[in-house]
């Protein structure tokens, strides 16, 4: 089966020309980050993706982790590769330099990403839990926690997870009912039973350490009454190295749609007296904290969807250019042909493509402006792209994870029979990529955000300053006389046009009649993303002419992204007014049919 | 040991696949990925490996060619060589081009052993590596598969048609290594960004002294024949007949 193969001339061009990242190396904590040390670090991560992960996608997917008697043994072959991981320096990446981070922007790690998602994405949920608690515990841990946790969890040597869910607490956290008894002496005893927890139980380090959602027994009832509690598996010595068994017990693993290679365990909470924890932050605020750490988290799973599609695309691409399959239409009595000759199947592979280039280039913008956001010296500037990260993270999470199971499922459909065959590979990409739409928020759990918090809240303030760069991009599409751009700048005009009236309409209608303007969220969040994807496909373009005109660089590189963006002008921008007519004119039809009648 | 220096080349990478520019005078290397020879890579591993087991004191190294060269040169830093060389020319350079310009940096840095890849895999020509220890008069130990210090010597095990030899040559040395040597390392982060601090000197191959003029002339490079189509035979019979009378193979 073939590898993973990063694709570096696109992550460089959306990298350095689309998202700045010249500009976001001068930004002061950033400097590391300059081309040349970015590229190098590419190349290695790329040939570590390819040569050490990609191996073991499918060894993860066929023989996923054992339980026995409480203990999980992870896929032949995990172990040491993440013994290479750890070595690597790559869990460092973006880490906190005070800890034994390495401090490098969001922008340049996003890339990085990228590449373990391709490569392995069961395997990647193992570091992307520990950046996780890493987070929260750098946002609200005491000085003390930091320094017990921190350095270990940083380097990898330790991993982290977070427990939120439980049987009856999923999508409403208020329901948490773990309980934390205060002990005296400033630990608690946490009891209780979480599920679903990725890399809750594994034999890859010598400690876990849990971030766990609780309620103290005199807690005020829902959310205001849930305080977050760190329990490691093992509790620490003096000197800082694990020593006793805590009290959690990895009860079972799941048996699931697709990742296999993770564990997905239930974890139970003192059965055997208490497991000892040490409460995180203030007491009653564990949900505020998981919150600002959850955009992180958002955004790390679409970027999922985004590499889940990179990888569907390479494996579907070979194959149409080998398969052998009939005669080119229209050549009557002709030699039979590879299947990329058809018009469909090209159609599959560009529908695939273009919608890839444009999540990478939606997502690296967001990343770009994080950066700004947390780095800018100036002060507007980093509100600005604050509020830009918010309004886009449940767009990243929501339309890059829906698109990438459509994209996945196009990846299966190029392969014809031999994609329903498992050792065919591209099945697992799409099994692979079903949970992503489902945690760290569904994708409805996401679009009530962007309906309500992000765009409502301001009057949709925020959404339209993204508008008008949208309509900035509009007149250089406009002021390019080649071929392919009066069309791209006809339907990147109707998307923008028909995403401001959906906007328009949610702020109305989100007061008066919180019903209709919620049938239209999941709509509306689909409709962000393909105006926003083919927003940055159309800037791509306008900077991909000015290169041809000047002579730079691979010409045949940005002819491809003209003629990509021209195909996702057509036929997905072509998406964006039915959406918006959904958006505006659906609701009526989601709350016609009586309850009783389902 | 104090010093190794281990020559490095820039080459068309490995995974792609080489096309014939149109007018048949090369290879097609614009907008191709480049990266480090890999008979290179495994040198630069076996150096940095006997630096590591306190065997050598430095690594150095060095590269002839277009100042792009620098990637490569950063890569075996960040794999733990200690600095690099970069004889910047934008000349054609032949093998025994390169070997006189490699004799001149070892005449200045005077290194005990010098360690390259027996070839690299763009034109194969596996020549520059004898011809510098020649140019030296220095021993030589080719398609190296182990490397042992023994001493004031090294016992270089070898790759030879028939099996395994074991050569013992005095240092200074010339060793040029084959695959099986080691499996080189993957560069980590934290090296990745120390590299970018170690010193890298560039020098001008033309104020090397040195006669790179090519000895040799490029007539026309061009694609092999592609394969033609097989047939199929009645029977058994037929295909003796074949081999005896067309193949002339038995």
């Amino acid at each position: 089966m073939s590898e993973y193969v990063a694709p570096m001339s696109d992550i460089k061009f959306v990298l350095q020309e689309l998202a700045g990242l010249e500009e976001i190396s001068q930004l002061p904590g950033c400097e590391d980050a300059s081309l040349d040390t970015a590229e190098a670090i590419l190349e290695e991560a790329g040939k570590f993706a390819s040569e050490v992960l990609s191996p073991l996608n499918r060894v993860g997917d066929t023989n996923g982790p054992r339980w026995d008697n409480g203990e999980v043994t992870t896929s032949p072959g995990w172990k040491e590769a993440y013994k290479q991981f750890v070595e690597g320096g790559w869990n460092a990446f973006s880490c906190e330099p005070e800890y034994g981070g390495q401090g490098l922007p969001k922008l340049l790690a996003t890339a990085v990403m990228e590449m373990w998602k391709s490569a392995n994405m069961a395997f990647a949920l193992c570091p992307m839990l520990t950046a996780g608690a890493i987070e929260a515990l750098m946002l609200s841990g005491s000085d003390e926690q930091k320094n017990m946790y921190l350095p270990k969890m940083i380097s990898g040597e330790w991993t982290g997870t977070m427990n939120l869910t439980e049987p009856n607490a999923g999508s409403d956290l208020a329901a948490v009912r773990t309980r934390a008894e205060p002990q005296g002496d400033g630990t608690y005893k946490i009891f209780g039973q979480k599920i679903f927890i990725t890399y809750g139980e594994h034999d890859l380090t010598d400690n876990i350490i849990h971030l766990v959602l609780a309620r103290l027994p005199d807690a005020p009832e829902g959310v205001k009454g849930i305080s977050l509690f760190v329990v490691p598996k093992f509790l620490l010595n003096e000197d800082g190295t694990p020593g006793k068994r805590n009290d959690v017990h990895c009860v079972s693993i799941e048996h699931k749609r697709g990742i296999h290679g993770s564990p997905t365990a239930v974890l139970a909470f003192g059965d055997n007296g208490g497991a000892i924890g040490t409460l995180v932050g203030e007491l009653n605020r564990g949900l505020e904290y998981m919150f600002i750490m959850m955009n992180e988290a958002r955004f790390a799973v679409g970027m999922e969807g985004l590499g889940i599609s990179e990888r569907a695309y390479q494996k579907a691409t070979e194959y149409a250019r080998e398969r052998i399959q009939g005669a080119e239409p229209g050549v009557r009595g002709g030699p039979k042909v590879p299947i990329i000759r058809f018009p469909d199947v090209r159609r599959m592979l560009l529908s695939i493509r273009s919608q890839t280039e444009a999540m990478r280039a939606l997502a690296y913008t967001v990343a770009a402006a994080t950066d700004r956001a947390h780095c800018s010296p100036d002060e507007k500037v980093r509100a600005e792209n604050q509020a830009f990260v918010e309004l886009m993270t449940p767009v990243v999470k929501g339309w890059l994870t829906e698109t990438g199971i459509e994209l996945a499922s196009a990846g299966v459909q190029v392969h014809g029979g031999m994609g329903f065959i498992e050792e065919t590979g591209a099945a697992q990409y799409l099994r692979d990529a079903r949970i992503t739409t489902i945690y760290e928020g569904t994708t409805g759990i996401q679009a009530n955000d962007l309906i309500g918090r992000k765009t409502a809240r301001d009057g949709g303030e925020t959404v339209k300053a993204v508008l008008a760069q949208m309509r900035q991009t509009l007149q250089e599409v406009a002021a390019c006389k080649e071929p392919h751009f009066a069309r791209i700048h006809k339907m990147l005009e109707e998307g923008i046009n028909a995403l401001e009236a959906a906007m328009a309409y949610i702020v109305a209608t989100f007061k008066p009649d919180i019903k209709a303007a919620s049938a239209g969220a999941v709509p509306y969040l689909k409709l962000f993303g393909i105006v926003a994807g083919g927003w940055l496909m159309a800037r791509a373009s306008v900077i991909a002419q000015k290169k041809l005109a000047a002579g730079e660089g691979d010409a045949n590189f940005y002819k491809a992204k003209i003629a990509t963006t021209r195909f996702y002008a057509d036929h997905v921008l072509a998406m964006a007014p039915a959406l918006s007519r959904v958006v505006t004119e659906g609701a009526e039809g989601v709350m016609a049919l009586e309850e009783d009648w389902f | 040991m104090k010093k190794v220096l281990v020559p490095i080349k820039r080459v068309v990478d490995y995974n792609v696949k080489v096309r014939v520019k149109a007018d048949g005078s090369g290879v097609e290397t614009a907008n191709v990925k480049m990266s480090m020879n890999p008979f290179d890579e495994i040198a630069v591993e076996a150096a940095v490996r006997l630096k590591e087991a306190g065997s050598a004191e430095e690594v150095v190294v060095v590269s002839c060619g277009i100042a792009a060269c620098q990637d490569i040169l950063r890569q075996a830093m960040a794999m733990g060589a200690d600095r690099a060389i970069l004889i910047e020319s934008d000349a054609e350079l032949q093998p025994l081009a390169v070997a006189k310009l490699l004799k001149a940096v070892c005449d200045k840095e005077t290194p005990d052993m010098v360690i390259c890849g027996k070839q690299a895999i763009d034109d194969d020509s596996n020549q520059a590596g004898q011809m510098l220890s020649a140019l030296l008069g220095w021993s030589q130990a080719t398609f190296a598969s182990e490397i042992k210090l023994e001493g004031d010597k090294v016992q270089v095990s070898r790759e030879i048609d028939g099996g395994m030899e074991t050569l013992s040559i005095s240092m200074p040395a010339v060793i040029t290594t084959d695959l099986r040597l080691n499996e080189p390392r993957f560069a980590s982060l934290p090296n990745i960004m120390k590299a970018k601090k170690k010193p890298l000197e560039t020098i001008k191959a033309a104020d090397m002294g040195v006669d790179i003029a090519p000895r040799l002339k490029t007539l026309k490079v061009g694609e092999p024949p592609a394969r033609s189509a097989g047939v199929i035979v009645a029977d058994v019979a037929e295909l003796v007949a074949k081999l005896k009378n067309e193949a002339k193979v038995i």
